[in-house]
């Protein structure tokens, strides 16, 4: 059960071959017998997600089965759940139990799905390797010696283990579609604006993005589906009408026109991700795409915008974890500025404190214009190279990263860890939605394919997805991590 | 002796009267329980998100229409980042390179009736913070987060006024304005105005302005009056000794009618503003604004006019009745219930604000409403009771006999006798029994006989207890007295 895609087991449900609480209890077990090593959980509510199983099946025995009736799924640990410990990866709000739901945890309800807990992720959602967790890193279920990515990587892993079938994760610079290529599974970060922003805890508002980390893009269309449309509590939600994305997945690849960045093929690729990135695009030529190198020629100035502008706006983002109403509190303050001091001192990781430095400094009087304004101008640029792009090709394909999963540890310096998410940053800041998905493996690690289409086009790019899928067996390929012995 | 000039400019922020908050739909309501209205929002909790409540704007862009102001198509909101408790993002959210309301001008009316054009610099929309209390805590400091989100529109001026009067006429026109529009209650002890005051002084004649000081939060009229007087002391004594003034916040303090300086590390703040990322710009086509425009209800100045060019009441009736909203629509509705603008203004200005100013009551809590009031003049005007007996009336509904005028005159017996045979009978009653009065009169000449006929009248009335129409009585006395 615990390797068959959401679509599949949300068919056994309506069959009535077994019961939600039979399946959400199966997951649990499985959690609870492999997760301690694979640490891909920082919460796990297991009472309430029987419960809430239970719930489902009389539903459905009812006749009132919601779209995700019983099927179980988890949440990146960056989106509030009422009553349930929301610590976003961080000591600061390790004791944090949110008042209120995110409107995406909202929607899931009312969908049916069961959540079984909160997924481990880099503190704040700022890492590419999930090394930065309060909690931990997390491994990956192909190599335990290896990084999920990040910053959704204990979603990912979940997934790719066969913990639950499917995830929410976030990304504001590719922390969605990387852990989904590390993993060999398929994640998709939608429009911005698409999906709400309500109760994810804010990282870079103007970047940030939530979607579906899931073993096909069949299953993400569905999740996307339940989470996507306009919300009353977040202006930058739009107002367009969610397709159906399932009864899209089928249209023809005929004509199809793939556009190849050449910037995404150049110094940095792995070669043999390169390989499986090639060979995956031959497969979309057989099916009648065809295929020309375009260029987004900013691209450079992607990782250099990208460390301007969501330290800024995490720095301000992050100033309301002052000790004062909810999270950490440093003991016995002195007085108001020891108060501010030493919580934040004690309840920030390095990488945070990084960042929000870096932003405190980019904003100050005397760097703003040189820093701030200037990368959002070159914001413009780097969006406008892709609307160019997409007046030529109706999608760009390319590595979703340079290399295959690394080693635990194996990035020291934060600026080569930034360099990791080259391809998948300018996407967050022109907005539009990208999607990655299991092309191969480099050794034993796995190799995503990053396909990106113009805003609001998800229909498509989750159709150019499935198509490819149905084409390979890449996504079917489970790691031996977790395989039952019985 | 050195000759000084005062110069002052006004950073008014008024608090708009929309039911729920700028970024939230938390009430608004004044006097709640600490903490009871404050949604996750408010308390800025991880993930929340602001939306901009569209009342604001609308309230934001009235005020600009009524002060002649330029509306820009787009404006934006930014975030004021700096570290305070009752500041629960660890930022305000606010405006500043790009504000809702651009450039606009305010008529000032100063005691001796002239007037002066104030120049506002812009105002903008921003979020209120919550409040520290410091007492009550055992040492510590309670936050009360109920005003974090209050909308506050501040109002900008150039620093252009030049005296304490000229700043205090600047803040009621203010005043006027926002509670014409109904964008604000204007109620300063609850905190709905307040000001930040910048003064500066310099040798009369020179053209550059002097280093000025920021005192900060004043909330009444008077203050800022005082405020200005001990700031504008302070500094020419400063520099008359041979010292400089520092550009520095001070605050008023009320007890003592002084400015104390601020600690200076409280200001020494870069609030790294920024564009708010979670919002986005408001754009007001000019559809909305017409729309807006055509919402707007008469304002002071325009009600000042009509008042003098329809209702033909002097320039000075026009300017007091026009001053407040408040004052404006009790004398229209005093007017409409009498039928004439002149008595209806009379009576506004006279018995009614000596009656309030003794009790110091606001108009708006008069115990005699318009249209009680207005009965009272119906009757004056028809002759059914005497000025006198009018005040009598009024006196009555002010302390709540009953509910109309009409009530009081039957009940007191006050109703004036107009019949002329039974004023006669009183008459010819009072010259038969003042023989000796009589004939003094008809000794005298026509000179004293104008004085003398005071007495007949007072008999006359105080037989009648006071109801007899006094003019019927005059003429009547004189015909009969004259006629030997």
């Amino acid at each position: 059960m615990h390797d068959k895609t959401l679509t599949e087991l949300a068919a056994g449900l309506q069959a009535g071959k077994f019961s939600s609480r039979e399946l959400c209890q199966a997951a649990l077990d499985r959690i609870e017998r492999l997760d301690g090593e694979l640490n891909s959980f920082i919460t796990v509510t297991a009472e309430q997600a029987l419960a809430n199983a239970d719930a489902a099946d009389s539903a459905r025995e009812a006749g009132d089965a919601g779209p995700l009736a019983g099927l179980p799924l988890a949440l990146k640990d960056i989106f509030c759940t009422q009553g349930v410990r929301t610590s976003c990866g961080s000591k600061m709000l390790d004791d944090f139990v949110s008042p209120y739901d995110a409107s995406v945890v909202e929607k899931l309800r009312q969908a049916g799905a069961v959540n079984l807990g909160k997924t481990n992720m880099d503190e704040f959602a700022m890492g590419s390797s999930n090394e930065s967790s309060f909690y931990g890193p997390v491994k990956n279920p192909w190599d335990l010696s290896a990084v999920p990515g990040g910053s959704s990587g204990g979603s990912a892993a979940a997934v790719a283990a066969g913990l639950v079938p499917a995830a929410l994760g976030t990304d504001t610079g590719g922390s969605i579609r990387q852990p989904a290529a590390f993993c060999g599974i398929t994640g998709l970060k939608p429009t911005y604006g698409r999906v709400s922003r309500y109760g994810m805890v804010a990282f870079a508002s103007s970047l940030d993005q939530g979607g579906p980390l899931a073993r096909s893009a069949a299953d993400c269309a569905l999740l996307l589906e339940a989470i996507a449309g306009h919300d009353v509590r977040d202006s930058t939600s739009v107002a367009r009408v969610v397709p159906d994305y399932t009864a899209e997945l089928d249209t023809s690849l005929a004509g199809l026109k793939i556009g190849l960045p050449k910037e995404y093929f150049g110094d940095g690729l792995d070669p043999e991700v390169e390989t499986a990135v090639r060979e995956a695009i031959k497969v979309y030529e057989s099916l009648g795409a065809k295929v020309c190198e375009v260029s987004l020629p900013h691209t450079h100035l992607a990782i250099p915008a990208y460390y301007v502008i969501a330290p800024a706006e995490a720095s301000s983002n992050l100033s309301r974890f002052d000790g004062v109403r909810f999270g950490h509190r440093c003991d016995d303050p002195t007085d108001l500025e020891d108060l501010y001091k030493r919580t934040r001192a004690e309840g920030f990781g390095e990488e945070v404190k990084r960042r929000i430095l870096i932003g405190t400094h980019t904003l100050s009087e005397g760097f703003f214009d040189a820093y701030y304004l200037k990368a959002q101008q070159v914001r413009r640029l780097i969006r406008q190279d892709f609307l160019d792009a997409f007046d030529e090709v109706d999608v760009l394909m390319g590595p979703t990263a340079p290399t295959p999963a690394f080693d635990l540890g194996a990035q020291k310096d934060p600026v080569s860890m930034y360099l990791q998410d080259i391809y998948t940053i300018a996407v967050n800041l022109a907005g539009i939605p990208g999607i990655s998905v299991p092309a191969g493996f480099a050794g034993s690690r796995p190799v995503g394919l990053q396909v990106l289409a113009p805003h609001f086009a998800e229909a498509q790019l989750l159709g150019v997805a499935h198509q490819f899928q149905q084409a390979t067996d890449w996504h079917l390929k489970r790691p031996a991590f977790g395989k039952e012995t019985a | 002796m050195m000759q000084w000039e005062t110069v002052i400019g006004l950073e008014v922020h008024v608090q708009l009267a929309t039911q729920s908050k700028i970024f939230s739909g938390a009430s608004t309501a004044f006097g709640a329980e600490p903490n009871t209205q404050a949604c996750a929002v408010d308390l800025g909790m991880p993930g929340v998100l602001p939306v901009l409540n569209e009342n604001a704007v609308a309230m934001a862009v009235k005020f600009g229409l009524a002060i002649d102001a330029e509306i820009p198509e787009t404006s934006l909101f930014e975030r004021k980042n700096y570290f305070y408790p009752d500041l629960p993002k660890g930022y305000q959210t606010s405006q500043m390179a790009q504000p809702i309301v651009g450039m606009g001008n305010v008529e000032i009316t100063l005691d001796d009736g002239t007037t002066r054009t104030i120049r506002v610099h812009h105002a903008h929309l921003e979020e209120d913070a919550g409040k520290s209390l410091h007492e009550d805590y055992h040492g510590m400091t309670g936050i009360d987060l109920n005003r974090a989100g209050t909308p506050l529109l501040e109002i900008v001026s150039e620093p252009d006024m030049r005296s304490a009067k000229e700043a205090v006429a600047y803040i009621r026109a203010i005043h006027a304005i926002v509670t014409y529009l109904g964008i604000s209650d204007g109620n300063m002890a609850e905190g709905s105005m307040r000001c930040d005051v910048n003064v500066s002084v310099r040798p009369k004649g020179q053209a550059a302005f002097g280093t000025r000081a920021e005192i900060k939060n004043v909330n009444s009229f008077r203050f800022v009056e005082k405020a200005i007087a001990f700031e504008v002391e302070r500094q020419i004594e400063l520099i008359e000794d041979g010292g400089q003034v520092i550009q520095e916040t001070r605050l008023f303090d009320p007890e003592r009618d002084e400015t104390r300086a601020m600690r200076t590390k409280e200001e020494a703040n870069d609030y790294r503003y920024f564009p708010c990322p979670d919002l986005l710009p408001v754009t007001l086509d000019s559809a909305y604004i017409d729309h807006q425009r055509a919402l707007m209800p008469e304002l002071p100045s325009e009600k000042r006019q009509r008042f003098e060019n329809q209702l033909g009441l002097s320039a000075y009736d026009a300017g007091v009745l026009a001053s407040s909203r408040a004052m404006a629509e009790y004398f229209e509705a005093v007017k409409e219930a009498c039928g004439d603008a002149k008595q209806a203004a009379n009576w506004v200005q006279g018995e009614l604000s000596a009656n309030l100013n003794r009790e110091n009551l606001e108009i708006g809590d008069s115990p005699v409403t318009a249209e009680q009031l207005g009965g009272l003049i119906q009757r004056v005007m028809d002759d059914t009771i005497s000025g006198k007996a009018a005040k009598q009336v009024f006196q009555a509904l002010w302390d709540g006999e009953a509910d109309s005028a009409d009530a009081i005159i039957d009940a007191r017996g006050l109703k004036q006798v107009t019949d002329t045979g039974a004023i006669e009978g009183m008459v010819d009653q009072v010259i038969a029994d003042s023989p000796i009065q009589v004939a003094q009169y008809r000794e005298a000449d026509e000179a004293k006989r104008g004085k003398m006929i005071g007495y007949f009248v007072g008999q006359v009335m105080k037989a009648s207890r006071g109801t007899a129409n006094p003019q019927q009585v005059n003429s009547l006395l004189k015909q009969k007295l004259d006629q030997a």
